[in-house]
């Protein structure tokens, strides 16, 4: 583990390759620049959350390969393949998987086994704080709404100091009102963490509101990626139009 | 009033919850979660006791431990002494016997653990023994102390496989519920209410010892030092 506990975040180009023919599919090649937000947008179900779990090192690719700056993560060909826990990424999943048993302030200071164990506490308050919900660090998940919820998850993720921070459907489970301050944080997160940043969504006005780069996938494949107003302008290809949503055609066709 | 006897099937049950139950924690795990083939026919193993009639099983150990048996010879060169008929052969019967109810209320309670909540584990930067140490098994604690608590009582209550394997030897394989049966023989009717009442008793303390437990983890939100 290159990974030294108390490190602080080091700031990579986050490269991306990843290739496998099974049952989901996956090709897809990209890079991400620190302080960037690459958004992944696709339909549900075309795979792109298992590239963020493979990012992450949550499944293993058949093929490809994950490095940040000069540390490789994942390489098929020389059998390189990271532990989640030495990646050190930050993950928010779509579903908040807050652990329910923990306390709010436990569930963002669990996060922090590279922190001394004393400081843990009043480090985690002050993530609640940045968030927005400082005062609910003595709560249970299941005592929370679904914005606080995603808040807290948010909070985890920020705890690990993470090298990459990866944000899956942030804004799906959370009702429509919580979700523009939801958005407005994440914004102001993504702004200042300086590491790459990976949006998964399926919606591309939450895209564009994140990510100046967007990378299309559909069935596992990345088919265009560049500028997200330059793909809005002019979409390369009838499913880039349809996932885009630009497409011309009323939707009530099918 | 056989003390002796329920002092043999109280130890039984100890014996029993203590060494079952931490093997049913990794066993249950590992069917909650593997992808191995040939899970499904371990999974149908574990059931087997269930549907056995604790003689059947009683029987084949029995023939398998015999002293007359290979199997029966090497273990009785490395305990100093058989394993049928002796209070080591029983705690054998007893644990085959309640394998069921030790893995199944473990495997169902890893099982209730979503996937999610493990990832997120791994990606806050939890080792894998860390995140079974300080998440999964706190989730899963209500399904251990349920087995932990069926194997107690239903150990109190195994009958066939016990007397098959350990006979009716006072102090040494006669417990409770053989000591019921054999004064109901004898027609010895108040000794045997007598017994049956305690065994009443013990049962219903495991039943409360259970939804106690269960309640109290879930009040406390099952909060635990980081």
């Amino acid at each position: 583990m290159t990974d030294t506990p108390g490190s602080p975040a080091r700031p990579g180009l986050l490269r991306v390759k990843l290739a496998q023919k099974t049952a989901v599919p996956l090709d897809a090649a990209f890079d991400v620049a620190p302080g960037e937000v690459v958004a992944l947008l696709g339909a549900s179900g075309s795979g792109k959350t298992t590239m963020l779990k493979a990012i992450a090192g949550l499944v293993t690719p058949q093929l490809g390969r994950v490095s940040l700056g000069d540390d490789v993560w994942f390489d098929s060909a020389k059998a390189i393949n990271r532990r989640p826990e030495a990646r050190r990424v930050g993950f928010v999943f779509q579903d908040y998987a807050l652990f329910p048993h923990l306390s709010v302030r436990n569930n963002v200071a669990i996060a922090m086994r590279h922190v001394a164990a004393v400081e843990r506490a009043e480090r985690a308050d002050g993530l609640l704080r940045q968030v927005g919900i400082e005062p609910l660090g003595d709560r249970f998940p299941r005592q929370l709404s679904g914005g606080e919820r995603q808040r807290v998850a948010l909070a985890r993720a920020l705890a690990r100091e993470p090298n990459v921070l990866l944000l899956d459907e942030p804004f799906s489970a959370v009702d429509r009102p919580a979700r523009e301050r939801l958005k407005r944080e994440i914004q102001a997160v993504a702004a200042n963490i300086g590491v790459p940043v990976i949006l998964v969504t399926h919606d591309i006005d939450e895209a564009v509101a994140l990510a100046r780069r967007l990378v299309i996938i559909d069935r596992g494949t990345m088919i265009a990626h560049g500028l997200a107003a330059e793909l809005m302008a002019a979409p390369q290809g009838s499913r880039v139009s349809d996932i885009i949503g630009t497409n011309p055609l009323p939707l009530a066709t099918t | 009033m056989d003390w002796p006897a329920l002092k043999l099937s109280l130890s039984l049950a100890f014996w029993t919850s203590v060494l079952l139950v931490p093997l049913a924690v990794i066993a249950g795990r590992w069917l909650a979660y593997s992808h191995a083939r040939g899970k499904s026919l371990l999974e149908a193993l574990v059931l087997m006791p269930l549907v056995l009639p604790p003689t059947v099983l009683g029987f084949y150990l029995l023939a398998a431990f015999a002293p007359s048996s290979s199997l029966g010879r090497a273990v009785a060169l490395v305990l100093g002494e058989p394993l049928v008929f002796s209070f080591s052969g029983i705690l054998v019967a007893s644990l085959i016997a309640n394998i069921p109810f030790a893995v199944q209320p473990v495997a169902r309670a890893f099982e209730a653990i979503p996937e999610n909540v493990r990832e997120a584990g791994y990606v806050s930067g939890l080792s894998r023994a860390e995140t079974f140490r300080m998440i999964e098994l706190p989730l899963a604690w209500p399904g251990v102390v349920t087995a932990l608590a069926l194997v107690f009582a239903h150990t109190l209550g195994e009958f066939g496989a016990v007397l098959m394997m350990g006979g009716n030897i006072p102090g040494e394989t006669r417990t409770l519920s053989i000591a019921i049966y054999d004064s109901m023989q004898g027609f010895k009717y108040s000794d045997a209410a007598v017994m049956s009442a305690v065994m009443v008793t013990i049962a219903a303390l495991a039943i409360a010892a259970i939804l106690f437990a269960s309640r109290r983890h879930a009040a406390l939100g099952m909060e635990r030092r980081l």
